[in-house]
């Protein structure tokens, strides 16, 4: 088997004191494979975003804390020092952020902006910065990409902000891309141009993508494979498919359940009740016991550990273990 | 951008005028006659009437408004009651040394405070932050002219290393020796408002989403803290540079009072212990002037390093 590009394990980012911490994320674990893209799905507050900062290492130190081992193209991240940082930043890693708006320096031209990402990471002369600038925009779909090189953040639309994140994330061809809530904070339309022109760029430059949503859509639209997260926990994992066709973490369910449909005979549409809970206070056991619909005792003793559902599908869930087989939850065929 | 600062210019007419209108009301309803201030209280009652004639007191007031404008727009400014000298004169004789101690006082003030500013926020709660933030507080309670005397007794009367007042003779070197230390004292103080500002306005923009995209990016911290950070945080920085630069304008005058050094502030201060109007009226309109050219300075500094003033309407 290849190394994976990237290999999560393990990972906890705590805050506050060192004596009474606050886990943000608790022992995250995941694979991603070159060329591959993986969906992180979950509420707000879940941990998605943290463990793309902690990816990046980007978490504010010291006040955040991050432990275990984050391997990118078998190296530990974590192990290197700071200074080495700046080197895989923007160059073997890069982002794209949620703000289009606050992500982009108000005060610098986007050429500027876009060149800059070259210039830190590649030798070439100022004129052919530029010019790459300018292919990059041209890329993204900006008209007139050499025209509005010396224009500003805000002289454009929200959608035209994102291209321009995404051009300044793909200017030296980074092997893995994170993207944290890219179409969050765009109309509906403008959200779908911009994951059409996500799609196109992977293709073109052939890089694995990280992408992060609460929006079950823009996940299934993008990844192959899909990481629920819930508390700082990844609590279910699997093919994309696999996952959207058999949801079996009750979380996941819920989560699908509430997605609005065309066809919709609903009066309401289904709610998980409750929120998630804060860092900090997080309970013993399942992390969802509180707004589960189908807890048992069992779950406020045990964290419940990650159980095959088939090859490449794994939920942290009693129930969907064999012994405590509920009809009405687990679908046979898929059971093997 | 060219109407911008057309609209600027055009803002600072009237500001101008209720400026000068202010200074020639306040001139007519201090209490004491000019003449009487002037002449003596011994003087004639012939002598009174030929002053009053001869400084064109005896016209009805809003002629004398006009006169005045016209005086100032010929640049004119009339004459030292006590010594006869035009007042222009004077304000030629004594405002490059103010200039200059100012223009020093700044220079020192800001190689003084942004580097600071920048150290500390950098280095956030840690021990150079606090050393510099106890700093600050000290820069603001002192008053400046108690500093100058410390600083007088100590560098120039103790160690000898400064004239003990004065400003030097013509040749440029004896000129900074001598402006050295009234600059230092003004800057002192400058340098803890600018680096206080300096400190928390980064601060503020340490938090925005963009530095953490130049982080992101893979820039190193320094181009993180300069490039990306200092330049948003030079828009709050660059408006208390020019609030400084007004209070050092203003606080030369008890500096050059203290350290014996001739200047705007000191003739205004005799001007007014001894009523020689004219010279009052003229040294408060070349504060008032610099007050609307530095502000209009300013608006046109935050052109320059905000895109966003530049392209609007």
């Amino acid at each position: 088997m290849t190394t994976p590009l990237l290999r999560v394990e393990d990972l906890v980012v705590e805050f506050g004191p060192k004596s009474a911490p606050i886990r943000v994320l608790e022992k995250v674990n995941f694979e991603m494979m070159s060329g591959s893209s993986i969906g992180i799905v979950g509420e707000s507050g879940s941990g998605k975003s943290m463990t793309s900062l902690a990816i990046m290492r980007l978490i504010p130190e010291p006040a955040g804390r991050v432990s275990g081992r984050i391997e990118f193209d078998g190296r530990n991240l974590l192990d290197l020092p700071k200074k080495e940082m700046p080197r895989i930043r923007g160059r073997d890693i890069a982002m794209i952020f949620q703000e289009p708006m606050s992500s982009l320096n108000p005060v610098m031209s986007i050429g500027d902006q876009i060149a800059e990402g070259i210039m830190l990471h590649e030798s070439m002369p100022r004129e052919k910065r530029r010019e790459k600038a300018a292919e990059l925009l041209r890329l993204v779909g900006m008209p007139d990409p050499m025209g509005r090189l010396d224009s500003f953040p805000h002289q454009f639309s929200g959608g035209m902000r994102q291209r321009v994140m995404i051009a300044m994330a793909i200017a030296c061809n980074p092997r893995l891309l994170i993207a944290d809530e890219p179409t969050t904070a765009l109309d509906v339309t403008i959200q779908a141009q911009v994951l059409q022109l996500m799609k196109q760029v992977r293709k073109r430059l052939n890089s694995s993508i990280l992408i992060i949503s609460h929006d079950l859509g823009v996940i299934a639209d993008i990844a192959e494979h899909v990481i629920v997260m819930y508390a700082g926990r990844v609590i279910e994992t699997g093919d994309s498919r696999s996952i959207f066709r058999n949801p079996t973490h009750p979380y996941t369910r819920g989560l699908l359940d509430s997605v609005p449909r065309l066809k919709d005979d609903r009066k309401r549409l289904h709610q998980i009740p409750g929120s998630v809970p804060l860092a900090g206070m997080i309970r013993q056991g399942c992390p969802f016991y509180a707004r589960c619909g189908l807890r048992m005792d069992k779950c406020q003793q045990q964290m419940p550990p990650m159980q095959s559902v088939n090859s490449t599908h794994n939920a942290a869930c009693w129930v969907t273990a064999p012994p405590l087989d509920t009809p009405r939850l687990v679908v046979a065929g898929e059971m093997r | 951008m060219v109407r911008y600062i057309a609209q600027r210019l055009l803002d600072a007419i009237p500001t101008i005028f209720l400026i000068l209108t202010l200074v020639f009301v306040a001139m007519r309803i201090l209490p004491g006659d000019p003449a009487i201030a002037a002449l003596g209280d011994n003087a004639l009652p012939e002598q009174i009437a030929e002053f009053r004639e001869r400084m064109g007191l005896n016209v009805p007031l809003w002629q004398q408004y006009f006169n005045f404008l016209w005086g100032i727009f010929s640049l004119d400014l009339g004459r030292s009651l006590l010594s006869n000298t035009p007042v222009t004169q004077l304000i030629a004789t004594y405002l490059p040394y103010t200039l200059e101690l100012t223009l020093f006082a700044m220079i020192l003030g800001v190689a003084g405070g942004i580097p600071l500013g920048v150290f500390a926020a950098v280095n956030r709660n840690k021990w150079p932050d606090n050393a510099i933030r106890g700093y600050n507080l000290i820069g603001y309670a002192i008053p400046d002219f108690y500093l100058g005397a410390l600083l007088l007794i100590f560098f120039a009367l103790n160690l000898g290393w400064f004239p003990i007042g004065g400003v030097g003779s013509g040749d440029i070197w004896s000129r900074i020796h001598a402006v050295f230390l009234p600059a230092l004292t003004l800057a002192f103080v400058k340098t803890a408002f600018l680096g206080r500002l300096t400190r928390t306005s980064l601060l503020e923009v340490f938090g925005k989403d963009y530095i953490r995209t130049a982080r992101a990016k893979g820039a190193r911290e320094n181009r993180v803290v300069y490039r990306h950070g200092l330049r948003n945080a030079l828009l709050p920085i660059s408006t208390g540079f020019g609030l400084s630069l007004l209070s050092t304008l203003s606080g030369s005058v008890a500096i050059e009072l203290v350290f014996n050094r001739p200047g705007i502030g000191r003739m205004l201060i005799s001007a007014i212990a001894e009523r020689d109007y004219a010279v009052v009226q003229g040294g408060i309109i070349v504060f008032a002037l610099f007050v609307v050219l530095i502000n209009l300075l300013m608006d046109l500094v935050y052109v320059i390093i905000d895109p966003r003033i530049r392209v609007t309407k």
